[in-house]
Formats: structure tokens, sequence, C-alpha cells
């Protein structure tokens, strides 16, 4: 951590570096945006520097300016950092752009410049991400007037053109690009398409059944999730995280409850904990059983796609027992869990952790060993390890290009550590790797929930709290494995009931970043089931 | 065995005589046309309920069973909704196209529909050449699906199109070359005489092994002719959302939907027809009282059951497989089904030249 | 040659794939099925006790119910669902006191988050596992919770959880 501070200061003369609260807390720096332009390059390739994984890109509305925080960690030296670099003022928001070298950068910029105004110099596409293009102001930013946006009724014009803001002579100048060629074959798969799996719109560009080009527009359903929680108590903004992967809505829940607990210091009962760890798993087999149904369906199979949803059904029964909501169960709470298990809850997980790998086989017969699907899903859409990783892609998509990145495994929470499971890793990076990932998870994750079933210790199942709960002043971030990656939640405190800034770390939005790299040069069938086998939720994208 | 043809030579006489020869022929067509069309509604909806049926019990479900007992008058429903729902005019598109292809798909299904021999004597058209006649009958259909992916402006439906018209001429092969096989066999083309030449046993056992292979080969080819999955590409639902009929609405969006499933059951009647015995029940050379007492079994009866195995084969292939890719697609007909059908098409003429059939 | 080989064990390979997804999906085909027939037996449906349905007021055979108006629900709920409507009078001991006038709830907005029901310091509401919502405008969304009449009843002690907020509402019928 020395010789890293060294050599920051050895490029940047200027860098603030703050007081490490916490023993393995990361190093955090502030820079001015010439700074960071200085440093961006040796961050990823200066040997002992080599930040090759961005792991979150937060824009955020310091009061007086606007400006970044990064998050970056090195897989190779296992050490992180924390760069927080302002922008020289509201009127002239600019900051270098991460995007050459971090390909996940690209869609972080975007967003942060559709929120926040952010012009990043050198992005080769900035345009916003989630809001209309004739949107007004900048949302997120505090000084943000919500009536220069009427609701507007008439439909949207997509945009021909992207801009690319370069510098000459310490002057910022916009380039227009045109995102498609006039004579291309474009067509557009969504915002209503059978496989989108929600309102996701991909403009494709095709030469006969080939996919030359994906333009992806993000944000039909964007609810601001996070600029609604900037006025919400703690305990309200909670209710906001199952709705964003629906279909890990409890482990989104286990994050933000868990970076609250840790900025409170709150000890969290043993009892709660097991109870936690038990819903993440079932939600995690829940989540991967639609992932088999649907990915099924996109492939045309459309039997297999009910014997999914048969199966999990019972998975949402014994939520529903214990929780009260099937797909929205609002289970954990700041300290532990809303109720005690369900008297059956143990008796029903059981049956059905028996039942589960009978139906598993009926599985691999209908589908997985079927040739068509084989032929279909084999060394299509290959992500290498270094794309996954530029690309910020986590979750059983990366596992199954041979990146173990389960923080379940490497970051333990809660009592992940008590657990034995296998971190499941594939190597080819295909559409069938990330298909027997997820399969092979699913029995991960019985055996995970067989282990804890006998153990569950007695007491209470939440911690005592106050009325009115109010963050220490900082800067909390925790993050956890859902089913689909790495889910973050960052708050920036200032001491007050409600967030600064609560900034999710979604784990689809760099599943979709990544699928013109994956589809380009496929047939438009592939594009389908690579899609299907990225296995993004739409709401987790767009928030 | 009951022979339909009596009923159909006393109406025939019966008009003769109270009218001149042409009057009486152009009464006969008319009550033909009327009866094949009714006929043709009633299959197809008898057929969609099966579908539904069928494919609800694949997926652990119980399928339709609001409307009328366990839900039997379901598609009486449907069709009279779809009978009455507007068909939308699109701008753009080229009117005269897209109003003429869902025709053309019809009348090429109603065509190869007219040569069934559903049963002893009850055929429309018979002739020398006629399951010649059926199955190039049967390929018109493909213009009616270019034909609406053209015309829609509609870049979904003209993937779709374009898919479909390489699907179906690559299969038309298969179909044509696995009949083939068996049309040596028989020695004859005319329908009927097929059906009677299958009298003391039928075809798939008379030609034993090439038979058997011809009999898998037109089923695949014959699954991929009538666009349904795992060859549902030109209207694959996750892909093109609804392929070359995406643009189409009400009844003419009616007419390809029922065109599809009465074709299922004019692939499923020909492989009845030439590899099953047709309408002929099933006779074991020998054993005479069993033979005797299978001829009590109408002829009609026979021949619906065996046809309605077809369909079930059909729809289990459906319901089981992912769908294919268009390369797969294309290389499954052109790597495989091809070279084995040209392999089997002269196993089968040395057996037949050497008398090695049953 | 070998590639000749490969040709057919591919071709025989796949072809045992085929058969045996057709063989589990027939098997399939002759199992019971799990279709829930609804509303045919909508009375034997099992919708779990803790279902949240929908929020209601618990009111004693005697009209009575446990809600004094302080507005702490309506301050939680995170989608402003909740409007407690409240007068003031004066009591038996000349003291003012807040009276509840109309507790308004907005099933079209609710959450269902339980904030409302788990921070109620009196335990005056709770949510029944009671699913049928459907209807045909938003207005008929709007409901009012208490009942036509009804008053506060005498004040008890309530049980709290360990912290501070009420872990097991009222079981619902």
């Amino acid at each position: 951590m020395s010789t890293l501070k060294a050599l920051i200061r050895e490029i940047c003369p200027n860098a603030v570096f703050q007081e490490q609260e916490k023993e393995n807390a990361p190093l955090q720096v502030g820079l001015q945006a010439g700074e960071l332009a200085r440093l961006i390059q040796p961050l990823h390739d200066h040997d002992s520097m080599r930040f090759d994984y961005l792991e979150d890109l937060i824009g955020m509305d310091f009061g007086e300016k606007p400006g970044v925080i990064y998050r970056l960690y090195s897989t190779r030296h296992k050490h992180s950092l924390v760069i927080e670099c302002q922008a020289e003022s509201r009127e002239k928001p600019e900051l270098p752009t991460l995007s050459h070298l971090w390909a996940i950068a690209n869609f972080y910029e975007r967003e942060v410049f559709d929120f926040f105004g952010i012009r990043f110099i050198g992005h080769p596409d900035m345009r916003r991400l989630f809001l209309r293009s004739d949107h007004v102001g900048f949302p997120l930013r505090k000084d943000y007037d919500p009536s220069s946006n009427p609701l507007r009724l008439e439909a949207e014009n997509l945009p021909d053109d992207t801009s690319v803001f370069v510098e000459h002579d310490g002057k910022t100048e916009k380039e227009d690009h045109a995102v498609f060629d006039k004579d291309e074959y474009v067509v557009n798969i969504g915002p209503q398409h059978p496989a989108t799996h929600g309102v996701l719109h991909f403009q494709v560009s095709l030469q006969g059944e080939m996919v030359k080009k994906v333009d992806v527009h993000c944000g039909y359903i964007h609810r601001g999730i996070e600029k609604m929680c900037e006025s919400m108590t703690y305990p309200q903004t909670l209710a906001m995280t199952d709705r964003l992967d629906y279909l890990s809505a409890h482990q989104n829940r286990h994050a933000l409850c868990a970076c609250i607990e840790e900025a409170l210091g709150l000890e969290v009962p043993r009892r709660a904990q097991y109870i936690r760890v038990l819903m993440d798993e079932l939600s995690r087999i829940q989540s991967h059983l639609l992932f088999y149904a649907t990915f099924c369906m996109d492939l045309g199979a459309l039997t297999p796609f009910f014997y999914g949803f048969r199966d999990r059904e019972k998975i949402l029964d014994i939520f529903e027992a214990t929780t009260g909501g099937r797909l929205i169960q609002n289970y954990n709470v700041i300290g532990g869990v809303a109720r005690d298990l369900h008297p059956d809850f143990i008796k029903k997980t059981r049956e059905f952790v028996e039942y589960l790998p009978t139906v598993l086989d009926e599985y691999h017969q209908v589908f997985t060993n079927n040739v068509i699907f084989r032929q279909r899903s084999q060394g299509i859409g290959l992500l290498s390890k270094e794309q996954a990783l530029s690309f910020g892609v986590t979750g059983p998509t990366a596992r199954a290009s041979g990146l173990a990145c389960d923080l379940r495994k490497h970051k333990p929470y809660s009592i992940y550590e008590e657990v034995l499971f296998k971190e499941v890793l594939r190597y080819e990076g295909d559409c069938l790797d990330r298909y027997l990932v997820r399969m092979e998870e699913i029995s991960q994750s019985l055996s995970i929930i067989e282990q804890l079933l006998d153990k569950i210790p007695q007491g209470d199942h939440c911690a005592k709290t106050k009325p009115v709960i109010k963050l220490p002043e900082g800067r909390f971030f925790k993050s956890v494995e859902t089913a689909r990656g790495e889910f973050g939640v960052f708050i920036e405190s200032r001491g007050e009931k409600y967030p600064w800034r609560l900034k999710f770390r979604p784990p689809c939005l760099p599943l979709v970043s990544v699928i013109e790299t994956l589809a380009k040069g496929n047939k438009i069938a592939d594009l389908i089931a690579i899609g299907a086998s990225l296995d993004y939720v739409v709401p987790d994208i767009d928030r | 065995m009951f022979d339909f043809s009596v009923v159909t030579t006393w109406i025939d006489e019966g008009l003769r005589r109270i009218m001149p020869e042409a009057g009486a022929i152009a009464v006969e067509c008319v009550i033909i046309g009327v009866l094949l069309l009714a006929v043709y509604a009633v299959f197809a909806l008898v057929l969609i309920l099966a579908e539904r049926k069928v494919c609800a019990a694949f997926q652990c479900r119980l399928g339709p069973n609001r409307v009328g007992p366990w839900g039997l008058i379901q598609t009486v429903a449907d069709m009279l909704k779809i009978i009455t729902k507007e068909i939308i005019s699109i701008r753009h598109v080229d009117r005269f196209l897209h109003n003429l292809a869902p025709f053309l798909v019809i009348i090429a299904s109603l065509l190869a529909f007219a040569c069934i021999p559903f049963a002893k004597g009850l055929q429309i058209l018979d002739f020398n050449v006629g399951i010649l006649f059926m199955i190039a009958a049967s390929s018109i259909g493909i213009v009616g699906i270019l034909l609406a992916g053209w015309s829609s402006n509609n870049k979904f439906s003209l993937i779709g199109a374009m898919r479909s018209g390489a699907q179906m001429i690559s299969y038309e092969l298969s179909i044509g070359l696995s009949i083939l096989t068996m049309v040596v066999l028989a020695g004859t083309m005319q329908i009927s005489r097929l059906v009677e030449a299958q009298g003391d046993l039928w075809f798939i056992f008379k030609g034993h092994i090439p038979a058997c292979i011809a009999f898998i080969v037109y089923l695949i080819a014959g699954t991929a002719e009538t666009n349904r999955g795992p060859f549902d590409l030109p209207e694959a639902e996750s892909e093109l959302t609804a392929g070359y009929h995406t643009e189409y609405s009400g009844m003419h969006f009616g007419f390809y939907y029922v065109a599809e499933f009465v074709n299922m059951f004019i692939v499923a009647a020909i492989a009845t027809t030439v590899f099953l015995g047709g309408w002929m029940p099933l006779h074991i050379p020998g054993l005479d009282g069993f033979n005797r007492i299978m001829d009590y079994i109408p002829s009609l009866f026979w021949f619906l059951g065996k046809s309605a195995l077809m369909v079930f084969v059909i729809m289990w292939f459906k319901w089981t497989f992912p769908r294919l890719r268009i390369d797969q697609l294309i290389h499954l007909e052109w790597k495989y089904l091809l070279p084995l059908n040209l392999v089997n098409l002269i196993a089968m003429v040395v057996i037949v030249a050497l008398g090695w059939h049953f | 040659m070998n590639s000749f080989i490969r040709y057919f064990s591919d071709f025989f390979i796949a072809l045992k794939s085929l058969l045996a997804g057709m063989k589990t999906t027939l098997k399939v085909f002759f199992r019971k099925k799990t279709t829930e027939l609804y509303p045919e037996k909508r009375g034997s449906l099992h919708i779990a006790a803790q279902f949240r349905g929908r929020l209601e007021m618990i009111h004693t055979d005697d009209n009575r119910h446990h809600c004094v108006a302080c507005g702490i629900c309506q301050m939680n709920c995170p989608n402003g669902t909740i409007r407690v409507e409240s007068r003031t009078v004066t009591n038996a001991e000349g003291k003012p006191e807040k009276v509840l006038e109309a507790y308004h709830y907005d099933l079209g907005r609710c959450l269902f988050c339980e904030l409302c029901v788990r921070t109620c310091p009196h335990q005056a509401i709770r949510f029944t596992n009671k699913y049928e919502n459907a209807v045909f405008t938003r207005e008929k969304l709007l409901l009012t919770l208490n009942r036509p009449g009804s008053s506060l009843l005498p004040k008890t002690k309530t049980p709290q959880g360990p912290d501070g907020m009420n872990t097991n509402p009222a079981k619902p019928e």
C-alpha cells in the first residue's frame, strides 16, 4: 500500500490521500482532472499497479462541483484503489475518459454524462444512456429542476449521430459521428421483443443473417431509484432494492442492509445471518431455474421452459410462507431479517433439496445433451478472460470465461467462510459454458443449503436498532454475489437521515455492454442465444 | 369393407337422370368444393385444439379448459373471434401482393388436401401421377410466403420469408426423393393404386430397411416443410417475432395459421398413405382370421387413426426440440438427408430389381 | 476415412440425444399436471398466512381499533400510500387528543414493504393474505381502512420486538 502511495505521489504530486479508518479499507485518493489524465495509463499498465478491473464508476454531485469516484481493483496484486476526482466547475464539467483501457467505462461514463452532465474527453460515443435525447438537464445533480421535463407523450426520435469530445489546445471541441451508415440494414430488436427479457432495445445492423453492429438503448424502464433514494430514510431505501434485479431481490437487499450495518457498526445475530444465506442461495437457485427456462425458450425449446417454471414455483412457495412475498420478498431489514422462519421452512426446504436433483437429470436429458442445442451454443459468443475483466463482467458469465470472481469465495461476507462449496469455473467462455456454469451452481447452492439447514442457531432474528437511523459521515461500499454477479452498494453519508448519494453497482449493465463484442460476426439466432446466455435483467440495468 | 364410391356413384347417377351431363358435373363440383372447404375448416379447428392440448400435456399443463366441456369448443370460439377481427391495412405495403399472399398459401394447401384418400372410394382427385401432383401443388405455398415477406415492407418479415425460401426449397428435395423411393417399390404414382398395393402388407414393412429410412427422412423433411418446430425459423418467435406474417391481421393471419395446421395434417396423411397403408387395415400375410377382424374397422377410422398418430409424432418433435439455426438447417438437409436419400433410393431400386422385398 | 467414421458416429450420437429428449418429454406427458384451477378451487388454494395481499386495520368485534392517528405509518411509507386524517378533541381529562377521522390507503401505490406495519407503535394495522385485488378503475383502489363508526380501543400495553418494531403482526385470518 505504501508503494502504491509513493507511485501515485510520483506521478501526481498534488494527490490528496485520505486517512485509513480500517485495516483493510482500500486506499483513497483525491485527484485533479489534469492529474488523473496523467495517471490513467500507469494505473492500467504499470507493473506494480495493474488495476485491470474497474469495479465501479460513481458519478456524484459533491455539492459544489460534480465529479466521479472510481473504484479500481487489481486481480494480480489483489489491491484496490478509490480515486475521487472532481470536475473543474459546474459549468465546465470535463474529465478524461477511461474507456480506451477499461471497456466497461464506455457505458459507465455515458451513465455519468446522462445524470451529471460530465463530459468525458476522448470518449468515443458520448450519448445519453438512459434518458431520452431531448431530456433537459441532468437529474442527479442536486440543483436539478424536475419541472424542466414535463411528461413527453410523443415518440422519441433516436438520434442518428453521436458526439465525441476532443481537446484541442486547451479547448474542448465536439465532433459528430454517425452511429450507422446510411446504407446499413438496421433492424430494431426491441423495445418490445420476446427475446430481450424486458424493454431493452437493440439496433442491429445486419448483413444477411450476420450481425455487423449492435447498438444498445437502455432506459425504457428507468425509474430513477438512485435519485429517489436520496430523499428516503435508510429503511425506506430498502424497499427499492428488490425492484432492481427482481430475481436476486433478496441478495440485493442483503447488500444494502450489510452496507448500512457496516456503517453503523451493527452486529447481526448469527441466526439472522444463517437465514440470510439460506435465502440467498434459494434465490440463486430460483434465478438459475428461471435462466434455464428462458434460455430454452429463446433457443426455441418451449417445453423445458415450463419445467423451469414448475420447479421455481416450489421455491417461491417456500419464500411466501416465511417472507410473505414471492418475487419481492422484503425480508432483510437493517440488523437482521423481518421475521423468524416459518415452522415448516426446514421441512419444505429439505423436501425441495431432495426433489430438485431428480428433475435436474430430466433437464439435462431434454436440453443439455440435445445435439441441436450443443451445436447452437458451442463456440458461440466467445468471451475471453481478459475481455470479461475489461468489461467488468462478473458472476457466472465471467466464471464461464475462467475468471475466478465469486465474491462468496474471494471477499467472503456473512457466513460464507464457514460453508463448503466449489467455485464453479469453466474456461471456454461460450454460450454452452455460461449455461453449464449456472446449472452446476444450482448443485453447489443445494449443497450449501443442505449444510446450513441442520445447524441454524437459535436466537434473535434481528438486532435492535434505533427508531431513526442516521449513518455516520463517510463513504461506504459493500458488494455481494447475486445470481448475476457483483452487486455493489455505495453510500455517501453526510450524517443525515437520508443518504447524500446512493449508487448501486448493477451486475447487468456490464453484461449488456458486452453484447456487441460477442455478437459481432454471428447470426441473428446467435445474438438471441448470446443475450439469453448472459442472463441480464432489464430493471437492474435501468435502475 | 364399405366402399364410399357406392354413395358417390349413386349421387352421380341421380343427378345425371334429372339434368344434362354438364349440369351434373357443375353441381357435383360445387358440392365437392363446399364439402372440401367445410372439411378443411373442421380439420383445422380440431388440429389446433389437439395441438394445444398435446402441447399442454407435454408442458405439465391442462391446456384450454374453459369453453365447453374440457375446452372442446375453444377453437370454435377462436374462429368466430378471428373472423370478426378487423384486417388492418398498413401503409407502404404492396397492397395487391400483400392481400394475395395468404390466398396462395391456402389454395396450395387446399389442392394438396384434395388429393388425400380418406377412405376406400373417398378421394376427390385421383389420376395417374397423383402423388407428383400433390407434392407440386403443396409447394406453391412457398410463393405465398415469399410474397408475404416481400410485400409487408418489414425487415423481420423479409428475413423470415428468405429463411423460409431457403428451407422449403431444400427440404422439397428430401420429400420428393423419399417418396420416389416408395414409388419405386409400388410401381405407380396413382394414389388409389398406391394404397391398394398395400393390401397385403404396408409399404413400410414391405420395403423393410430402405422404407424405414425413407420414412424417417420423410418425417423430418415433412416437418421442415410445414415450418413447424424445430424447423420454425421463418417465424422464429424469439428472433423474428412472427416472421413473414408479422404484419398480417384478422382472417389474413388466420389463413396462415389454418394452413400451417392443415399442412401438418397433409404431411401426416401422405406419410400414412405412402408408408403406412393409407386407409388399408393392418393385414399380416398368413393370419386370415386376424385380417378379417381388422377389416371390420371402417377404412375412414384406419386412415384418421394412423394420421392422428403421425400428427402426434410431429407435435412431439415440436414440443421437445430447440429450434435449429439456419446453417444447421441447411447442413442437415444437404450434408445428411440428401446423401442418405440418394443412397437409399439406389438401395431400393436394387432391392426391387432383385425381388428382395416382401 | 477418419472423417467418414466421424460423419456417421456424429449422426448416431445426435440421433441418440434426440431420442433421449423425446423419451423424457413423453414421460412428462403422462405425469400429473401442475395447473392449479382458479377460480374453481379458490377455496382450497393455499395462500401463506404471511402473504402481503393488502393492508387492513384491525377491528375488534365491537368495532374498535387501536389507531391513535399518530401518523408514523404515513411518515414511513416510501411511496405516499397512506394518509391519516385526524381531528383534535378534548378528552375526558380535559386534554386535547388526536382522534382518527379516516385512514386512507391507496392500494394502487402500495409497495408492500410492510414498513407501516413494522413501525406502528400500537399494532393497529396488518397485512391480510387476500390476494384478489384486481378492480376496473383506479378509484376503487383508494380504500378507507377504518370502518364507519369505529372508535379507539382504550390503550393496552403491546408487546414489542427486540428492534423496537412489531415483529409478529397479528395473524391474519
